[in-house]
């Protein structure tokens, strides 16, 4: 087993090499987001099956999103992103239509400052992931709403996306407990334990996703366990089972990774040029997710990070550095001692 | 279009996700851009309230170019029917159809019958205002409308040339229809109307066929009847009706609505969609000719056997072919008892005891500061539900205690809460959307006293029963007189009755020998047979539960007859004898559903026939027959009076024989296609605490110049009583909120989740900002519109509280079926927080001056070139002040 890097990169059996010797095939998550509709069953179903607690009653105004991230008390969150872009060859019907105030004479002092003071209104807020503010001009009403400069409302869509722990092949999470809290289970999935937990929290900076975190009454780490205990008696997760349009896809993950290709390679034959899969290579930072996903639109819009890499990646060379410099800092410490040994003697 | 089926139907959406991976395109019409139209192929705007333009635009498309399935429409429907003489058309009359009468403003309905057809016997219930008051094209919903003389020929042009034939009359009617007129009347841009037009006809046809889905976006519309109407004119002219992959789909609000319908909660339906006795209905003869009246064909016809059944259902060996069967024991409709009517009776003193049960009218229904000023004038009100909804709240955090209107101390009404148990909690079936009958077992006992609907109301009825056992007042026979008599588990008072008892009453029992029956065909006049609903026979058939079946789809043929229970008779697809041509042979391979077997004789095929099943495709019935034997081999529609379905309804609609555009109750804008600028049959109450905002010609629609809709949210439930309390799906939507694009927002100085209120005159709702660019302005008859959305989830109890939206509305009903226009209404919208207590009260007086508004804005509904009429002037013309008019009737 000399030579070989079980910290990155690719490793066909997740499960054995944490020890499982006889165990099930690795299963998890494909979650197609051109099927979601934003329902939020999935959200729901993890909650009432997992006992996980209610996150805040707040009005996040980020579209239809009132969770806004995945936390200890969210373990599905479902993301809502209101663009204007196109989406494949869908008509998104709104091209033409007016963009100036209503044809009420006497509104058109009353909209002139606001015109400049707020130029979306403020619906950039959770609704466009890159600033895109346009200056929509001056309505001169020859015809109402025409003449409102950029005849700006063109491309709309409205993407929404389930996103999860995506249990990772190498798991910064599982590398950095100290306590043996977090484990890689026979399915190849990654579960915290909380009695075991200790809240020392290196799992959070360890998750280069930001998805686990500590319950704040408590102090624990809680995550996806990828409902563990439904696995265990041949039941799918909560999640995966109430998704009425099998967005959320549950199975081995070599015939999910599979059907994720074919998935996309339809889409692209339908036009949807911006579909792509992620999590889904065996070669990225984690060394490819046990939940993956298809995606319409750059990771960073739904609220990924583009390039995830596993923190203890690097790991061994650091390790390997660091002892280089503690070498050399020792080596220099004893130059100094001989040094001043010496030269005390002079 | 009128559904958002991906947020309000979210299961359901699934099937329309697998068929748009199977290459089905989705087109999604709507007021706004939801989640519906996020999955659609092509999202289309259109202006709340103007779906019959956008569709009579699509009808006139199919028959300037032809594109209608001719050999279909001639052959399955009314289009070749010659209509009299006297038939004038909206065209002709500027928006009124012939025979209109601003005294009533109902139509005398005798000119819009077929050539030669005498029509007197075809208004049995007397004249039309009182068909409008009983809600008679309702009634007459399960079997059809009566035609005179509908079992014999009636005159027809088969070439669908002669000028005054239905085909014909269609073609001129939507001839102004145009892409342009859509344009300006639904704010829609020609080039996706015209591509929405070429969408459909291009999947319309023999091998090919689309389907049409709404839901209650469609319905709540004071011309709702009518909506539908077009849609099914539309399906008809393309054939897709009766053929796999067709139709109409109307998805229902939530589960067992359809239930709800068919074993109805109506005042003016029995069940199966059986008419409620009328007061002239001296007897079951006259009841019965009244059904029949004319000769009319079909299984309409067979209203004795039904009827009869039904009464032997309800009081056992009580009924008997000398005492009528016990007909004189059930109740007799004279007017409108429409649940509305009753909440302006509640508050005029007429009405003492309320029961609530699976509703929330203080959240849910308009106006919901009538139904509480109503709720607050009561003896007593019976509140059935999980938990402490604001029904049973509101005399001590309704709006109505901060303004005063109601004075907890001085509520007279008594309330009494019961703890209902919930669906996992009981037994019974659910009837959904397409007619299936479920069977759902209990999966845990109820808590504590929760209890059933069926325990709670077999027990009162038991304890009514004691009470007046001794009673020798008349008014009390129909109790005692009634079987109650269902099968009961345990021991002791209070036992649990049967749900499977009951559905096996309703499907019915042949009394001579004590079986069961296997379907309706079975039912009898003679008091031999009993059925609780004649549509619901065969749900027990063979003696097994047929709802409870559960085969899996993977283990059973195509259309999984397997799978729960299909009234009538199981069948999936109705009038699915429209899926074969007159001949009797599939359109086509790939839509083939039932074709005739001429070896055998009889109709076969995947689905079970919906048509008689030896009768030929050629058969040509003896003259003088009725009733099913009447029916032609070539004719579907089996429960329609002439057997064909009607693109022209000479009967049955109140407010037309065809459907015409008019502007919503509340519009900022005039009708761009006709002078008659609303429903001119629509039913209005003008009464001081029932105010419209004015709309055009009527000055002062300015005040309110954008137009408000409201619909439901996938995380909530209706008025919330099921959502609000539960942490999981308060916190998916925290607060009520109302959704305007960034030009509104520019507009009215609104910042997104800032608060802001909307304002009627009836009420302002407070809520938070939304800026969206899934609301966009529209462009209408040359000037912009806004449109406003909300939900209407919100109430006083609950995690998470806010506003009741529906306060914003007022009543006005579709004269039809009394569906309140609850989809489409005027608004302002202004930012901050609402005025509350007095000052409410006064900015609302102030807005109501300013709009000119008195008791008679919005009930003058004729407005058509000479035609003048006030619908209620008896209220005298004065300015509303809400409080006065009704604090008195509430202390």
């Amino acid at each position: 087993m000399t030579g070989r890097n079980r910290l990155s990169g690719p490793l066909d059996d997740v499960a054995r090499d944490a020890g499982h010797l006889d165990h099930p095939a690795r299963v998890g998550f494909f979650t197609d987001t051109s099927v979601c509709i934003g329902c939020k069953a999935c959200e729901v179903a993890c909650k009432e099956w997992n006992a996980v607690p209610e996150d805040g009653l707040d009005l996040l105004g980020m579209s239809f999103d009132n969770t806004g991230m995945l936390g200890a008390n969210s373990w599905r969150h479902v993301a809502f992103i209101e663009q204007s872009r196109p989406l494949g060859h869908q008509d998104p019907g709104l091209a033409g239509l007016p963009t100036g105030p209503s044809g009420i004479g006497e509104t058109v002092h009353a909209v002139e400052p606001r015109l400049r003071a707020a130029p979306r209104g403020g619906s950039e807020l959770g609704t466009e992931p890159l600033p895109n503010a346009q200056d929509l001009g001056m309505p001169a009403f020859s015809r109402p709403g025409d003449d409102s400069g950029a005849e700006s409302r063109t491309d709309f869509r409205w993407l929404m996306a389930s996103d999860v722990c995506k249990h990772c092949t190498h798991a910064g999470c599982l590398d950095v407990c100290p306590t043996g809290a977090l484990f890689r289970t026979e399915f190849g999935t990654v579960v915290v334990q909380q009695d075991i937990c200790n809240g020392c929290g290196y799992c959070v900076s360890g998750c280069p996703y930001g998805v686990i975190d500590r319950r704040e009454q408590d102090g624990r780490a809680q995550k996806c366990t990828l409902c563990y205990d439904r696995l265990g008696d041949g039941l799918e997760p909560a999640c995966a089972k109430a998704c009425p349009t099998d967005s959320i896809q549950f199975g081995p993950l070599d015939e999910l990774r599979e059907r994720a290709d074919r998935r996309l390679e339809q889409l692209h034959g339908l036009g949807v040029d911006e579909a792509r899969l992620y999590g889904r290579d065996p070669n990225d930072g984690v060394g490819g997710d046990g939940a993956f996903f298809l995606l319409l639109d750059e990771p960073e819009v739904y609220g990924l990070p583009p390039d995830p890499v596993v923190p203890t990646r690097n790991a061994p060379q650091m390790w390997r550095r660091a002892g280089a410099a503690a070498a050399a800092f020792a080596l220099a410490g004893i130059g100094a001692f001989v040094s001043s040994t010496l030269g005390s003697r002079r | 279009m009128g559904s958002n089926m991906a947020e309000a139907h979210p299961v359901g959406f699934q099937w329309v996700m697998e068929a748009k991976a199977r290459g089905a395109r989705l087109i999604h019409i709507d007021p706004r851009f939801t989640r519906t139209s996020a999955l659609a192929d092509t999202y289309v705007p259109i202006r709340a309230g103007t779906d019959i333009a956008f569709l009579g635009g699509v009808i006139n498309h199919v028959l300037t170019n032809e594109l209608d399935f001719r050999e279909f429409v001639a052959a399955y429907t009314n289009a070749s029917f010659l209509v009299g003489e006297e038939f004038a058309d909206t065209e002709d009359l500027d928006g009124l159809f012939s025979g209109y009468d601003p005294e009533t403003a109902t139509y005398d309905r005798s000119t819009w019958h077929y050539e030669g057809v005498d029509p007197s016997g075809s208004t049995p219930k007397g004249d039309s205002a009182r068909a409008k008051e009983q809600t008679q094209p309702m009634q007459a919903g399960g079997r059809g409308a009566t035609v005179e003389g509908a079992a014999e020929d009636i005159v027809k042009d088969p070439t669908l040339q002669h000028p005054r034939c239905v085909f014909q009359i269609l073609k001129r009617h939507f001839a102004r229809y145009t892409p342009e007129m859509v344009e300006r009347v639904c704010g829609t841009p020609q080039q996706q109307f015209r591509d929405v037009c070429e969408a459909w006809t291009g999947n319309s046809n023999r091998d090919r066929t689309t389907a049409l889905v709404y839901s209650v976006g469609w319905t709540q519309h004071s011309v709702g009847a009518q909506y539908i109407r077009t849609g099914a004119i539309l399906q008809l002219l393309l054939g897709n009706v009766g053929r796999p992959g067709g139709g109409v789909f109307a998805l229902r609000g939530h589960a067992s609505i359809q239930g709800s319908t068919d074993i109805p909660t109506l005042f003016n339906l029995l069940p199966g969609y059986l008419s409620m006795p009328d007061v002239a209905h001296d007897d079951l003869a006259t009841y019965i000719d009244d059904q029949r009246a004319g000769g009319q064909k079909g299984y309409g016809y067979n209203v004795d056997a039904y009827m009869v059944s039904l009464l032997k259902e309800y009081f056992g060996d009580a009924a008997t072919a000398e005492n009528d069967f016990g007909f004189g024991w059930l109740p007799r409709i004279d007017g409108d008892h429409g649940t509305y009517r009753t909440v302006m009776d509640m508050i005029d003193g007429k009405v003492f005891g309320y029961f609530v049960m699976g509703q929330n009218p203080a959240v849910g229904s308009a106006h919901g500061k009538l139904q509480r000023l109503g709720m607050a004038n009561l003896d007593w009100m019976v509140v059935r539900d999980l938990t402490e909804i604001e029904t049973a709240t509101f005399w001590k955090d309704s709006p109505e205690i901060e303004t005063g209107e109601i004075v907890t101390e001085e509520c007279r009404t008594e309330v009494f809460l019961m703890p209902a148990a919930s669906h996992v909690e009981k037994e019974g079936t659910f009837t959904q959307t397409q007619r299936m009958l479920q069977w759902r077992e209990k999966a845990v006992e109820p808590r504590g006293d929760q209890r059933s609907e069926l325990w709670f109301f077999y027990h009162l009825g038991r304890l009514v029963r004691e009470r007046l056992a001794a009673s020798e007042d008349p008014r009390d026979e129909p109790v005692q007189k009634l079987a109650w008599d269902y099968e009961t588990e345990g021991d002791g008072e209070w036992v649990e009755p049967s749900a499977e008892d009951v559905l096996r009453r309703i499907n019915g029992h042949d009394l001579t020998t004590g079986e069961v029956l296997d379907n309706y065909l079975g039912l009898k006049a003679d008091g031999t047979t009993s059925c609780g609903c004649w549509i619901y026979s065969g749900v027990f058939a063979d003696g097994v539960n047929q709802a409870a079946r559960r085969k899996p789809h993977d283990a059973q043929g195509p259309y999984e007859a397997e799978w729960g229970w299909t009234w009538p008779m199981n069948r999936r697809v109705l009038y699915n004898r429209a899926s074969a041509d007159p001949e009797g042979r599939p359109w086509s391979e790939r839509k083939k559903l039932i074709w005739w077997d001429a070896d055998a004789g009889r109709w076969t095929g995947h689905d079970i026939p919906d048509f008689p099943v030896g009768t030929a495709p050629g058969y040509v019935p003896p003259e003088g027959t009725t009733g099913p034997d009447a029916l032609h081999g070539d004719d579907p529609f089996i429960m329609q009076a002439d057997g064909k379905a009607w693109l022209f309804a000479p009967h049955g609609v109140v407010d037309g024989p065809l459907p015409a555009h008019y502007e919503p109750h509340e519009s900022p804008v005039r009708n761009p296609i006709y002078t008659q600028q609303a429903n001119p049959t629509r039913k209005v109450y003008g009464r001081p605490d029932n105010p419209s905002n004015p709309a055009p010609p009527e000055g002062g629609s300015e005040v309110f110049p954008f137009v408000l809709t409201a619909a439901r949210l996938t995380e909530h439930h209706t008025a919330g009583g099921m959502s609000r309390q539960l942490p999981y799906l308060a916190e998916l939507q925290p607060a009520l909120f109302m959704e305007v694009s960034p030009e509104l927002a520019r507009e009215r100085g609104l910042t997104h989740l800032g608060e802001a209120h909307v304002v009627t005159s009836r009420a302002a709702v407070q809520a938070r900002v939304m800026v969206t660019d899934r609301m966009a302005p529209l462009r209408i008859d040359g000037r912009v519109v806004h449109q406003v959305w909300m939900p209407y989830h919100w109430g006083a109890t609950g995690l998470v509280t806010g506003d009741v939206v529906n306060d914003l509305l007022g009543v006005v009903l579709d004269p039809n079926v009394f569906i309140q226009e609850s989809k489409v209404a005027t608004c302002d919208v202004r930012p901050g927080p609402r005025p509350r207590g007095a000052a409410l009260t006064a900015m609302l007086d102030e807005l109501r001056t300013r709009a000119g508004i008195t008791t008679a804005t919005g009930t003058r509904v004729g407005t058509a070139a000479g035609v003048a009429h006030v619908e209620e002037p008896a209220t005298p013309d004065t300015p509303t002040h809400s409080p006065a008019a009704t604090s008195e009737e509430t202390p």
